[in-house]
């Protein structure tokens, strides 16, 4: 390969393979969304799907998790956002104190309970 | 590129949404999990500078580490570059929500493309709770601002962990990995004041795990659909019922 494409070959991979591939539906968002006002009634159930799908992801992190996390078992993960949504109810409903305290209880529980 | 001309005080407004981006907690989320990310990058073998561009141009952290791990175990572009948009499509729902937010009768379409491109969820979450607030010229500047800094802490932290990836004990890096669960159920918690968006959040909770334990493709999107559509109906019922 030629030296000058040799470098640069990353990068077209960056953004032909990453950038691109991902951002056509961001550009598609804009697209469709340039006739809809803040108050038309689909935007109530577009922000369902979103929010849906954004549940979709937690759940999927939570169940099925990547790497390091895998070695964490299933009750402790389940235990620390549970703890965390109750640290953001008592403490002021803030999402500081929910993400400490979760974070809190999935190192300690990971170190007491896993192998 | 030129500010809007109906706001003169677009400068002021992107500063003000930079600075409540470090006030924001996933300004420190995103933190921690891009030096997960970019621990990730340097155990695959990608450069340090390969690293941030993907972190900055891609913007979503499920599609980098898609990217990053397809590549990095030999899988072909094209393989690659489904995976990646299969996982951006949804991108789109939150760009269509967001949008009618930002948009004035002035707003050129050009004015939209840096805050399109921004949009992850991260920002969209932050973006639907403080837009409310923020006088409608002043929005596309104060959500730029926003961004900018949610995407400086995610470009600092690639760094970082591109050069603590050696380091980091595992207990660690499952910690860093558990902030986006965790981070994304406090603040929908937190946001979602209507029925709809909570029922939303409980069916795709569910719906997500149940269809990827049953193999079924492209679980996420189904979850979305489904789940959304299902709580809109049940909003509907319970709305036309009072």
């Amino acid at each position: 390969m030629n030296p000058v494409l040799q470098e640069f070959w990353p990068y077209l991979v960056l953004i032909f393979v990453g950038f691109l591939p991902n951002e056509i539906w961001r550009l598609l968002g804009l697209v469709l969304a340039w006739r809809l006002n803040e108050g038309a009634e689909v935007l109530i159930w577009v922000r369902a799907v979103a929010t849906a799908i954004l549940a979709g992801v937690v759940g999927k992190l939570i169940f099925f998790p990547p790497g390091a996390l895998e070695s964490v078992p299933l009750s402790v993960r389940i235990g620390a956002i549970a703890l965390g949504l109750v640290a953001f109810v008592l403490v002021r409903r803030s999402v500081f104190a929910g993400v400490v305290a979760g974070e809190m209880a999935l190192i300690a529980g990971a170190m007491l309970l896993s192998p | 590129m030129s500010a809007p001309l109906s706001s003169p005080s677009a400068p002021s407004a992107f500063l003000r949404g930079f600075t409540v981006a470090w006030r924001s907690v996933f300004a420190y989320v995103l933190f921690g999990t891009f030096v997960g990310i970019g621990a990730l990058g340097h155990d695959f073998g990608f450069s340090l500078f390969w690293m941030v561009m993907s972190t900055v141009l891609i913007w979503a952290g499920p599609a980098q580490v898609i990217l990053i791990s397809a590549l990095g175990t030999g899988a072909s572009a094209i393989e690659a570059a489904i995976a990646v948009t299969l996982s951006g499509v949804r991108l789109l729902p939150m760009v269509i929500a967001l949008v009618p937010m930002l948009r004035m009768e002035t707003t050129r379409t050009r004015d939209l493309l840096l805050p399109a491109h921004f949009t992850a969820i991260s920002m969209w979450v932050e973006s639907l709770r403080l837009l409310p607030s923020v006088p409608r010229d002043q929005r596309i500047a104060f959500c730029n601002g926003l961004s900018v800094g949610l995407v400086l802490s995610a470009a600092l932290a690639t760094a970082v962990g591109f050069y603590l990836a050696s380091s980091l004990p595992p207990v660690y890096a499952a910690a860093l990995l558990f902030l986006t669960p965790l981070s994304f159920t406090v603040s929908v918690l937190r946001n979602s004041h209507l029925l709809v968006d909570r029922l939303a959040f409980a069916f795709g909770l569910v719906l997500a795990p149940v269809l990827a334990t049953l193999n079924i493709d492209l679980d996420l999107l189904w979850s979305g659909a489904i789940g959304g559509t299902l709580a809109y109906l049940l909003y509907r019922l319970r709305r036309a019922g009072r």
